[in-house]
């Protein structure tokens, strides 16, 4: 089936104040309006005052995205009426973007590297914020809570180029990093990215889904819409044009509004602004672009010699490739990837919790010193992995966990105490081994394991344990 | 009656009281039939009256320029703690919690508020008749408008009810009122004077101007509210402007205007008189021929482009307004009937008693212009026009050093004589309205009396040379009888 999928994905950019006035944007733990004035409350006479550093990391991201930088910006009004916004208007950009005409590599579903390209991008304000006692469904009222209003968005529009849902979620997922590397965006904060998704199917109208919020839920949300849209395909119905909105705790998309009743948003210019001229300070913002995934993605494979998979898997959030390059430095790079690729970020993936949060825990300098004590043979893979967990869980020093947990692995003469133990108190299980059911041997292992508190390496207790009983053959 | 000048004079040599003067005020506010004031703020400028009277002698209170001097605020103008309804339902109880800049700077300077001036609702009309607290009426007749939007303002200066006064001009909303009202307004340069705090009607096209009862008046207080503003991205920030600081040099003797106006030029646009009452005519030629007679000389222009003045200038200031008015949902603050609906039903209902048959008029208007399909017919052709307009007259000022004309074709009409016919009263704004188009300083000023009704001469100058405006104003006040 011949999907087209667009997306218009905001981002909320990690500014000190708000886009057009002084109120601080780290509202996410704060009472309900208190982080507003005049200006973010619309309040009558109030005039918007363009936050130069709001403007510059949109450049930076547009930059980022490959596309070309419009020598002025003008920020316009689109006009149309709702509790959270409180001119009745939402400044933000139409005409004059800060970009066009951009780029972003993904690879797709089989590892095959696919060009996504970017429409525009351009900066506007975040609306205030609806809350609801209970449910939206259950509420007799609603509140409004104007903190988040006037916090500066960027908003990315791609061309129609996904082809799946799984598709636009690994875009997002390419976007979300390079917003991170920037260092103008926190992906994992609430509400920090919100997507509206456009979608049609070979023969059908476009439908677009509204405010979809999670990362996950735009997969949900677009594979839900195929299926609909399908389906009416299928039985010979037309699939109008209409704006629906995704219900994230049902995972369905539901009709908001058919074409004929669409919003006429009646763009002007905004009088109160006047246009900002930019083409000066391109190439200066162009030097402070870092390193991105892509390019270092590439570096980590040629210096430190990791697989593909690796230095995937290491690149992708900037945290952890920060994190692994500060620890690769100090020991083995390979095994650094390993235990950071394959173990930690399954750790984090398990409690759902980011490298960014994580590394209030655990420091590199933690996770280095975890690796000496494996190298030299103080603590098993197991027990590494231990350390790791309870670092992740409680905190503390790995040398505190070794001890207080007694990691360390044993010698060679307590582990043949516990053979010795064991096979004594499993004389059938020898029995059968002996008698060629070579799964005995790992319940046999199990057993020393358990004597042992998993202080064991079971590689080694395999091996002395046939050396010990073939050799009684 | 006293001037500015001469009250903060008085305060400082302790030869007259601020409180007596407050009190004589407030009397005659009270005892008067004008409805200049929509809200008094008499408790607190009694008190800071008496606070000038005290310390009148300190040397912080010495270096104030408006020591003592009441002032009267538009009501479109934000005044911390002061109710402020742009003479609009909808606001009837809003108190701002933060002053506009140029009413912080009236107060840094030793103003004190008299209260807050009626006005035609959200400034969308020029007699005043549209406040939904009643029309103010004329001092001059009181069966008459005072012109509008600005009415409270000029007609409280004119009858004493305040010294001076601030007004509000998007398309002529000072100056209307000044000439119907027979005492001097100025309307600056688009991006001379901060509208942090001015509830926009058309950003685009207005300003807060000075009007008062003598030129250097008007001098003094726009020297005090052009102070510079980082909250008004609009404003232009100019590096030792020359149009500040002008007052003072008159007073103390060291120009001489009447000199530096020999050889001044004055265009008079002939599109500009062709429609006027042949009084309001006569009197702005003998204005021409007074300056001739000081040593200026003029020339006869035409500006072809004014006719689509008045179209281009209300599709901009309807356009904006149906934009800018839409915060006014009750939501948040202003007026809250009825019990709570739906969000959809309860603004709805909201707004439409809130708004005056003009503002929703004027709303429609605007949401049409703007609407897809409309907009590069109306609001971007209007942005063309005025972009012709503005080219005309920085052409004309190319040759001339101003421009003289009528304020207003007619004086000051009846109380309800054009009210029900609104086209009639837009089309008496094409003088004014072209001004704000180009973004030009202008300002009027009295020039004859027909029948008793004042008539207003208006002069027109090139971008931020307010200077050269209030210098032509001044020489003339001085030399008329
Ligand atoms: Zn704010």
């Amino acid at each position: 089936m011949d999907v087209k999928i667009g997306l218009e994905c905001h981002a909320q950019l990690l500014t000190q104040s708000k886009l057009f006035c002084s109120c601080s944007t780290d509202y996410h733990n704060a009472e309900p309006n208190t982080h507003v004035c005049a200006t973010c409350l619309g309040l009558p006479g109030a005039l918007p005052v363009v936050n130069e550093r709001a403007i510059r990391y949109g450049i930076k991201v547009a930059l980022a995205l490959g596309c070309t930088i419009q020598p002025k910006v003008i920020f316009y009004r689109k006009n149309y009426y709702y509790p959270d916004l409180p001119r009745g208007f939402q400044i933000t950009q139409y005409e004059f973007p800060i970009a066009f005409n951009g780029l972003v590599r993904i690879e797709s579903d089989g590892g095959k590297e696919r060009e996504i390209r970017i429409k525009r991008v351009h900066m506007e304000e975040d609306p205030g914020r609806l809350v609801y006692r209970g449910t939206i469904d259950t509420a007799t009222y609603s509140l409004v809570d104007y903190n988040r209003s006037g916090i500066p968005l960027v908003e990315i529009v791609t061309e129609p180029d996904l082809k799946s849902p799984k598709e636009a979620r690994i875009f997002l997922g390419k976007l979300r990093s390079i917003l991170e590397y920037l260092g103008v965006f926190e992906g994992d904060l609430e509400g920090a990215m919100r997507v509206d998704a456009n979608i049609s199917l070979k023969g059908g109208e476009r439908a677009e889904v509204k405010n979809i919020s999670s990362y996950k839920g735009v997969e949900k949300a677009l594979s839900f819409e195929i299926t609909r849209q399908k389906n009416l395909l299928r039985r010979g119905l037309t699939v109008q044009q209409e704006t629906r909105h995704y219900d994230e705790t049902r995972g369905v998309t539901l009709s908001l509004r058919t074409k004929e009743f669409e919003h006429d948003y009646r763009y002007f210019p905004e009088p109160d602004l006047v246009p900002i001229r930019i083409s000066n300070r391109i190439e200066e913002i162009r030097r402070e672009i870092p390193e991105l995934p892509d390019e270092k993605k590439l570096r980590f494979i040629a210096q430190y010699s990791l697989t593909m998979e690796h230095a995937n898997a290491l690149t992708f959030d900037r945290h952890i490739a920060d994190f692994y390059e500060v620890v690769a430095s100090k020991i083995d790079p390979k095994l650094s990837a390993t235990w950071i690729a394959d173990v930690l970020k399954g750790e984090l993936n398990y409690r759902s919790i980011s490298m960014r949060e994580a590394s209030k825990r655990i420091s590199p300098d933690d996770f280095v010193a975890m690796l000496r004590y494996l190298k030299k043979g103080v603590i098993t893979e197991r027990g590494a992995t231990e350390i790791i967990r309870e670092m992740l869980d409680s905190g503390g020093k790995p040398e505190e966990i070794l001890r207080s947990k007694g990691l360390a692995s044993i010698g060679s003469d307590e582990i043949e105490k516990a053979i010795h133990a064991v096979i004594k108190e499993n004389e059938a299980a020898v029995k059968d081994y002996k008698a060629g059911k070579k799964e005995a041997l790992n319940f046999l292992v199990g057993q020393v394991m358990k004597h042992t508190r998993g202080t064991a390496d079971p590689k080694e207790v395999r091996a002395m344990l046939t050396r010990k009983i073939d050799g009684e053959i | 009656m006293v001037t500015a000048l001469e009250v903060v004079e008085g305060i400082k040599s302790g030869n007259i009281s601020c409180e007596e003067l407050l009190l004589q005020i407030y009397e005659r506010i009270e005892r008067s039939e004008l409805n200049c004031f929509i809200t008094l703020n008499k408790e607190a400028a009694v008190r800071e009256a008496r606070e000038v009277d005290k310390r009148r002698e300190e040397e912080e209170y010495r270096r104030k320029k408006l020591l003592g001097v009441p002032v009267a605020v538009k009501d479109s103008i934000s005044t911390r703690g002061i109710q402020t309804t742009c003479a609009s339902k909808i606001l009837t109880g809003y108190v701002p919690p933060f002053d506009a800049t140029v009413v912080a700077a009236l107060k840094k300077e030793g103003a004190i508020i008299v209260g807050k001036t009626n006005m035609d609702e959200f400034c969308m009309g020029s007699s005043t008749e549209t406040s939904y607290y009643g029309p103010t009426k004329n001092p001059h007749d009181l069966t008459r408008v005072p012109g509008g939007s600005s009415g409270g303002s000029a007609a409280a200066v004119s009858a004493g009810e305040t010294i001076l006064a601030l007004g509000s001009d998007t398309g002529g909303s000072i100056r209307c009122p000044a000439s119907f009202c027979g005492i001097v307004g100025l309307k600056p340069t688009y991006g001379f004077v901060s509208r942090y705090g001015l509830i926009a009607y058309a950003n685009s096209l207005e300003q807060i101007g000075p009007m008062a009862s003598t030129v250097t008046d008007t001098a003094l207080l726009l020297e005090i509210v052009s102070a510079k503003d980082e909250q008004d991205s609009t404003q232009i920030k100019i590096q030792n402007n020359a149009s500040t600081n002008y007052c003072f040099s008159w007073l103390n003797g060291t120009r001489n205007e009447r000199e530096e106006i020999k050889g001044m030029t004055i265009g008079v646009p002939k599109e500009f008189i062709e429609g006027s009452s042949p009084e309001v005519e006569r009197s702005v030629w003998d204005a021409i021929h007074k300056y001739e007679d000081l040593g200026a000389t003029y020339g006869e222009i035409s500006m072809r482009n004014l006719k689509y003045a008045l179209a281009s200038y209300y599709i901009i200031a309807m356009s904006e307004a149906s934009s800018n008015l839409a915060r006014f949902d009750g939501l948040r603050y202003g007026l809250r009937t009825g019990k709570d609906e739906d969000w959809h039903t309860t603004f709805s209902r909201i707004r439409s008693e809130g708004f005056g048959e003009e503002v929703k008029r004027r709303i429609i208007l605007g949401t049409y212009a703007l609407s897809a399909g409309y907009y590069g017919k109306y609001y971007l052709k209007a942005l063309k026009v005025r972009t012709l307009i503005k080219n005309e007259f920085e052409e004309a000022l190319k040759t001339y050093d101003i421009l003289a004309m009528p304020t207003m074709p007619f004086v000051a009409f009846k109380l309800g004589e054009r009210i029900k016919d609104p086209l009639s009263l837009y089309l008496a704004d094409v003088n004014t309205v072209s001004v704000n188009l180009a973004g030009v300083p202008s300002l009027s000023i009295p020039c004859g009396v027909s029948h008793g009704l004042p008539i207003g001469l208006q002069l027109v100058g090139k971008h931020f040379e307010e200077d050269e405006l209030l210098k032509a104003a001044f020489v003339y006040e001085q030399n008329i009888p």
